[in-house]
């Protein structure tokens, strides 16, 4: 049981993930989260202001029921089946990290971004503000996300998904690569 | 009992981006910086089977589980949207860390920072909604 507790290997990873998305097909919907972020929009009453968000959200209640697993499995997960570690990322990441100001402490994702006392600095907050704005902006403009395009998409052979991942990281590269050292 | 499939989907799918990493800022950081291995494995694993299930779907039409046929709606043709809304989609992603799925999972391992990120998305998908109608597609 001890390999469960471990981080789980790649391709055990990528299976499970490929096989979620085949389940979802089978249950005659659609592998895609980003889409929950539209059904909440409609749910607020959003379609006053666009009739893109004129639809009947209660039709993809499904998807945010998934939504309430995923949270739970989050929980699940990072409760019974692992001490918080860090991931073991590469001695050359950890390196780099020193530049950001980033610690490489045994947390599973960095105090300095995900910490309730690094709430009170302004910087972090904008942080995860822009970043989240230019996700749900993204995803929608894209027509998907990571689960929508990478996943799906290209398992489908679809060429619009192969256009949208090689956005999702032009747009990852430049901001690792270019604006990270401007940002940290 | 439908209802709680789509939960238990959810649960499991949940657990498989805490335990694989995924839903790390770390790995994610890590990937675009090309120091591993990892992150790639993940999604090529998952293509490649993601790839012979639609086509075994497809082949032998095997239905869903309530007897109706699968069909997966193909994609308007646009290279516009797609890139220019992916770059935004990955400056983002990489900005924070997280892809709308490790968003809820990483609200639910209680890191509530993230909710932040959250409610921003979903403000970035209400202004999309606002000026769509002025974007090239």
């Amino acid at each position: 049981m001890d390999f469960l507790f471990q981080p789980w290997p790649w391709y055990v990873s990528g299976f499970l993930i490929a096989l979620t998305m085949l389940i979802l097909l089978l249950m005659g919907k659609r592998f895609g989260m980003s889409s929950n972020l539209r059904t909440f929009c409609a749910a607020c009453g959003a379609g006053k202001a666009s009739d893109f968000f004129k639809f009947n959200w209660r039709d993809d209640v499904w998807n945010l029921l998934i939504v309430v697993g995923a949270m739970l499995g989050g929980y699940f997960a990072s409760h019974y089946l692992s001490q918080g570690d860090m991931p073991l990322i590469s001695e050359a990441t950890i390196a780099s990290l020193q530049d950001l100001n980033i610690s490489a402490t045994n947390q599973y994702v960095p105090v300095e971004l995900f910490s309730l006392e690094s709430m009170t600095n302004i910087k972090t907050l904008a942080i995860l503000i822009i970043g989240g704005i230019l996700v749900g902006f993204g995803a929608r403009y894209a027509g998907g996300c990571t689960s929508g395009h990478a996943i799906s998409g290209l398992s489908n052979l679809q060429l619009p998904s192969l256009i949208a991942v090689v956005g999702f990281f032009i747009g990852g590269l430049i901001m690792v690569h270019l604006l990270y050292p401007l940002i940290f | 009992m439908k209802k709680l499939a789509f939960i238990i989907v959810g649960f499991c799918f949940g657990i498989i981006m805490y335990k694989s990493e995924a839903a790390s800022w770390f790995r994610i950081y890590e990937m675009f910086r090309f120091e591993s291995f990892h992150m790639y494995g993940i999604m090529g694993t998952a293509l490649a089977f993601g790839v012979l299930f639609v086509h075994l779907i497809k082949r032998f039409h095997i239905k869903t589980f309530s007897g109706e046929t699968i069909t997966i709606a193909p994609k308007e043709k646009s290279i516009t949207r797609y890139l220019v809304g992916g770059i935004i989609f990955g400056l983002g992603w990489a900005l924070v860390g997280a892809c709308p799925g490790p968003i809820f999972v990483l609200i639910g391992a209680g890191y509530l920072p993230v909710i932040i990120v959250f409610l921003a998305a979903v403000f970035g998908t209400f202004l999309y909604g606002l000026v769509r109608e002025k974007l090239p597609h």
